[in-house]
This record gives C-alpha cells, structure tokens and sequence, in this order.
C-alpha cells in the first residue's frame, strides 16, 4: 500500500446524510475482477443520467471540483453493502481524505487498507468545512486540518495512522505472529468444516 | 462482573493482544462468493502466499448467478468471467465450492447453516454485509471487504477492535404471529434506532420476542443488525440452535459433545452489563412497509406515509433526506400505505428466502392469483430450499398462482444478475435494502415480508394481512 501524504486542496462538499455503497459503486460494477479504474463509476447514478449524460446539478460534475482530493459528507457515510469497490472508486477518481461526522463500520475499515484517510468531526466542524471555499491542508503526522481561518485538529487511533503513514502491508504484520496463530489452532476446539 | 455472550466469544478468539491496538482474532469459518474474492485470490498471488485453512474455507457463486434455467449459458459475459474466475481460484488455492450446479449452491448465508457450516460459539467471516445472518446461532459473524477477505485467506486472523455490546430486547408476544413476522419485528428495531443506531456495536437480541422465534425467524433478524448499522447481530444459541444443527452434511462428528459445552457456557451471564440498551414491545406491533429509501424509512401498514418533519423530528439533515426519499419513490406524505400500487413482487434474498418463508408466503398464495398487472417471482435461497419446498408442492402453488418460481441466487435483491426492476418500477420485496436504484436504476423498493409481499402481489396494492385468516 502507498503511503499517506499530507494533502492540501480544495474541498468537494456533498452535504447528504446516509450515503449508502450502493451510490458510490452501483451494482453493475462489481462484477469487475481486478481493483482499479473504479473512479469513472464513482457515484454513477448519480453523475450520469439514464443516456449516461452527465447530470449537470450533480457536484462532482462541477468543474470547480476538478482535481478536489478531500470529500466532505454527511453523517454515516458508506453505510450498507461490504464492497471495498467503493473505497477503490473513491481513491481511483483522486479522493485520499474523507471527512465527516460519522462513517459505517465496514467501509471506515476499508478506508485504512487503501491508503485513504476518514476524518471523523463534530456535526458543527463538518457543516462549516462544508462550506469552505479555500484549499485546505490535511496533515496526518501531526493531526491537524489547516483552513484559512483555523486548525482544526482532529483524533485517528495510533495503530491506523502508523498503517496509513507508512503504507505497511497488514498480512506481512501479521506473519510475525505465525507461532501464535499455530499455537491457537492447536488448543482450538473448532472443528474443520471438512 | 459478568461477560457478555459477545465477549465471551471474543476473549475465546484472542491471538495476540495489545495495549491501545486491536486485537488480532482467529477466525473459525471463511465463506467466500465470487463477488469480493478475485482480488483478494490476486493479491495472494502477486505475493507468493497460500490459503492458511481451506479446510475452513466454503465457497459458492450467488449473487451473479442466473435464476432462470440453469442449463442455459450465462450470457452477461461479466457475470461468467466472475464466475469463472471464482471457480479457477478455488481450483487453484484447494477450496471447497459449491458451483452453480451444486444441490448445495444457494447464498451463502442460507447454505452456511443449512449445511452445519455455521456454529455457536464460533466466529465467521464473509466478504459480505449481510454475514450477521449467521449471528442466529450465537456465532459472532461480520461482514468484511476484500482486503480482510484476503487477510483471512492468507492467515486465518483478522485485526478487529473490539465493538462496543449493544442489548436489544424484544418484550411480549404478537397476537397473530403468522401476520407479524419476524421482518416487521427486525423493521420495527431499526425504525426505532435509525441505520446508524448500533454503528460500532454488537448487537444481542433478547427476550420473549426472540426466544419464541424459529431459527429461521431469529435468521431474519439478525440478518438485519447490519441495516441498523451494528458491525454484528447474534442470539444466544438454545434448544432450537442445538436441534437445527444436529445431523446435517457437515455438522461435526463429536457434535454432541460440542453440544454439552456449549449450553453452559454460550450466553450473557445475569451480572453482565451492556454498553448501549433498546427495548422493543410487540404485543401490538403492526407488519411494516418501508416507504423511503433505507430500511428506517419504514411505518406501519395502517399508517399514513409519515411528513418529512414527522419523520425528521427536527433534525434538517434528516429532513432533507426525507424529501429525497419521498421524491424518488414518487410518493407523497399523508398517502395511506394500503393505497400505494406496486408492479412488481420479489420473495428471496438472505433475508426472508428460507423453507418458512416460502411456506408462510404460499399460504397466501393458495388458490390465489397475481393480480393481472403485477409481476412477481420467488427466488428460493438456495438449491436445496428450492428442493424441499418442491417436495412439499409449494412450486406449484406459487406457479399456479401465475409466480415465477426461480434457481438460487440473490437475484433481485441487488440486480446483479438479469433479475432487475425496470426505472419507475414499484417493487414489494421481502429483501434488505430499499436504497435508490438498489434493485435495478430507478426502482422503487418497499421492503415487507414475505406474507405481506404475497398478499400485495394478489391485491395489487399492499394488504394489512393482520384481516386475512392466515391460521
């Protein structure tokens, strides 16, 4: 996994609450067997209309948002389905920091194994970065989002920022504990499906 | 202090603890589907590695899987590369499959328990949000991404924080439980504490409610927990879970021993404490409709489809998702649930497509017909429910009714397969998800159960199926 890098840019505000996997990846494009080149189906239904015109009101087709890499959204976001489709269609199309007052379990992890960051914040926080207009700086090192008015520093868990700061690749971790896994299974009283 | 039935299970499948990091858990069963895996199989590859436990490991194809004649070519050709992708790598890394010719293929979360797979006690893991179902068994069971998925291949653990215990308790009994299913009262939970309302929790149901419930009812439920946003549903296993499990194709050998361990120990000691409680009383509770688009956008069947400020009280996000929800489901607040008209009918998905749902649903269908502008079909959960309802004649009562009567599969509960609405499309669906577009782009989706959606697809319209004599 790469690494996180600090990012400063302006942001994308999409102020909807509930925003399922479901928008963000929409079924046909899971039947895709490899992780990249997602980003042109990021929020399908929602860019394109039935013709696959592009929907004119819909924020991500606004060229002020071009080359935005910093999505700010309502509460419980990426809710629903597991698909990690969604996360890679977030990083394909340029997202790396996703900001909002609160993510669905299942897509907050899968953030963390591909190098984006989620920000949780205060309802308050969030609404007023919803509304900035300037480029705004995200640095993970040190915690903190920097606008043009104020730092706003925010919590991660230091297990996930030390994943996202140096890229570590979770299954080569967890090899170190192999003598432990072995000695699990053999007190294990689980039985084989087979 | 007391531990909870969560806990219990959790301190049981610890392998490496750490102070301030997660907790790396060993994980007893892997169920794999061809969905979220081929990039986890690729990463094993590019790295050299192999599948830790395939004998833990059970893989089926079922969410792009046609549910017409299965002797027929798939067409979408995406659909037969997944497939055949799903196929190679279990050829290639040892793992048990049940393909789509299979008598044992169906969706993983009806096969899992049908064929002993799932147990108490255990943990479980799927590339699948809707892995909770197995939490009916007291087994901790999460929905994963591929990433996890291709942790677990690789080494048969996952790094977990551990979820805060949430406590739903289920109160009184329902007066006419073959019209109140267990789906209105997994509907009627989430209404009540919203999609967000068990986010970072496991939830453990409990109560009269639940203990009356057949394993496939307590399946329903705990299916759910993900919809109300907790990482995991469970029940504590009992009677019932012990006499489900006994005897099926890969119950283990020394199940009765397992059996004796389990009852003392598999549930939440009187002294535990839960971080989080809901109480829900069903003695008068109603079969639910959803009418928005998530599953807490959802009110009785006698009731009026509530306003936008009624539903948000107060709350302006809410309230702007409300108006949303009500403008893409081209409906209007104030219009009586019984009024609205639906197109089409779908009986299946992970949530209510078992032997009792079937069986609950042709009770209504019996001597019925689908109302001439409607369409309607049932997608039984799996090859072998399908079998069973056969024997028991339920196909022909669904086909003399003018249903469609399908192969296995998820079907229309996610349109992956050619199963989909059409835009504008109004569907009763016994599924999980009424989300935009969910069922095919535009459609419209009101989640019911499977009684309700029977009774719809006759009427029309949607029934309260509390006045049809259903004893």
């Amino acid at each position: 996994m790469k690494p996180f890098e600090n990012v400063k840019s302006i942001v994308t505000p999409f102020d909807k609450v509930n925003v399922d996997t479901d928008q963000i990846i929409p079924k046909q494009f899971l039947k895709l067997v490899q992780k990249s080149g997602f980003g042109k189906f990021l929020f399908f239904n929602w860019r394109y209309d039935e013709n696959e015109n592009i929907k004119s009101d819909f924020i991500l087709n606004d060229p002020k948002y071009d080359g935005s890499k910093i999505l700010v959204v309502g509460d419980n976001f990426g809710c629903g389905s597991s698909r990690e489709h969604a996360v890679w269609a977030l990083d394909d199309y340029g997202f790396s920091v996703i900001i909002s007052s609160s993510f669905a379990d299942i897509f907050f992890s899968n953030c963390f194994k591909n190098g984006i960051l989620p920000i949780s914040l205060e309802p308050k926080i969030v609404a007023k970065l919803l509304q900035e207009t300037s480029p705004i700086e995200v640095d993970l090192e040190n915690q903190i989002i920097i606008t043009s008015s104020e730092d706003i520093s925010f919590k991660i868990n230091s297990h996930k920022k030390k994943i996202l700061l140096e890229g570590l690749d979770d299954i080569a971790q967890t090899f170190q504990f192999e003598d432990k896994i072995s000695e699990f299974e053999e007190k294990s009283t689980v039985p084989s499906v087979l | 202090m007391g531990k909870t039935l969560f806990e219990k299970i959790w301190e049981s499948h610890i392998v490496v603890e750490k102070q301030n990091e997660p907790d790396l858990i060993y994980i007893d069963r892997h169920l794999v589907h061809e969905v979220t895996s081929p990039q986890a199989f690729d990463g094993l590859r590019m790295n050299n590695r192999k599948v830790r436990r395939p004998d833990l490991t059970i893989a089926t194809m079922d969410h792009n899987v046609p549910t017409s004649d299965r002797s027929l070519p798939i067409l979408d050709q995406t659909s037969a590369v997944q497939i055949k992708t799903l196929e190679n790598n279990c050829k290639d890394f040892g793992i048990k499959l049940f393909d789509i010719n299979s008598p044992n293929q169906g969706i993983v979360h009806v096969i899992g328990p049908q064929l002993g797979i799932t147990l108490p006690g255990s943990t479980i893991v799927c590339g699948d949000s809707h892995t909770s179902t197995h939490g009916a068994f007291g087994a901790l069971a999460l929905g994963i991404g591929t990433s996890e998925v291709e942790h677990v291949l690789a080494s048969q653990t996952l790094w977990l924080e551990k979820p805060k215990t949430f406590e739903v308790r289920v109160e009184g009994k329902r007066k006419n439980p073959h019209a109140v299913t267990a789906k209105d009262i997994i509907l009627s939970i989430i209404k009540n504490i919203g999609t967000a309302g068990g986010t970072g929790t496991v939830i453990e149901y409990r109560g009269e409610g639940i203990r009356d419930l057949s394993m496939d009812q307590r399946m329903t439920i705990c299916n759910m927990s993900i919809e109300g946003g907790a990482r995991a549903g469970l029940v504590a296993p009992d009677q019932k879970t012990f006499d489900y499990l006994r005897g099926r194709e890969y119950t283990p050998k020394n199940y009765d021993s397992l059996v004796d361990s389990w009852k003392d120990t598999l549930k939440t000691d009187s002294d535990a404490t839960f971080d989080k409680q809901f109480i829900l009383d069903i003695n008068d509770i109603a079969p639910q409709v959803s009418w928005g688009t998530n599953p807490e956008m959802t009110c009785n069947v006698d009731e009026p489809i509530p306003s936008s400020d009624e539903f948000s009280n107060g709350n302006a996000n809410q309230k702007k998702g409300a108006e949303k929800a009500l403008e893409y489901m081209d409906l209007e607040s104030g219009t009586m649930i019984e009024d609205i008209k639906i197109d089409r009918v779908f009986i299946g998905s992970c949530t209510n497509a078992r032997l009792e749902d079937l069986i609950e649903a042709s009770k209504i269908v019996q001597g019925q017909k689908v109302a001439s502008n409607v369409k309607a079909m049932v997608v039984p959960g799996s090859q072998m429910v399908k079998k069973q309802a056969e024997e028991m004649g339920l196909d022909k009562i669904f086909i003399d009714a003018n249903f469609e009567w399908r192969a296995a599969g998820c079907s229309m509960c996610l349109g992956m397969n050619p199963d989909i609405l059409s835009p504008g499309e109004r569907c009763a669906s016994t599924s999980n998800r009424n989300f935009e577009g969910r069922q095919g782009n535009g459609g419209r989706t009101h989640l019911v159960s499977p009684v309700m959606a029977a009774a719809a697809a006759i009427n029309g319209h949607f029934v309260d199926v509390r006045k049809l004599d259903l004893n």
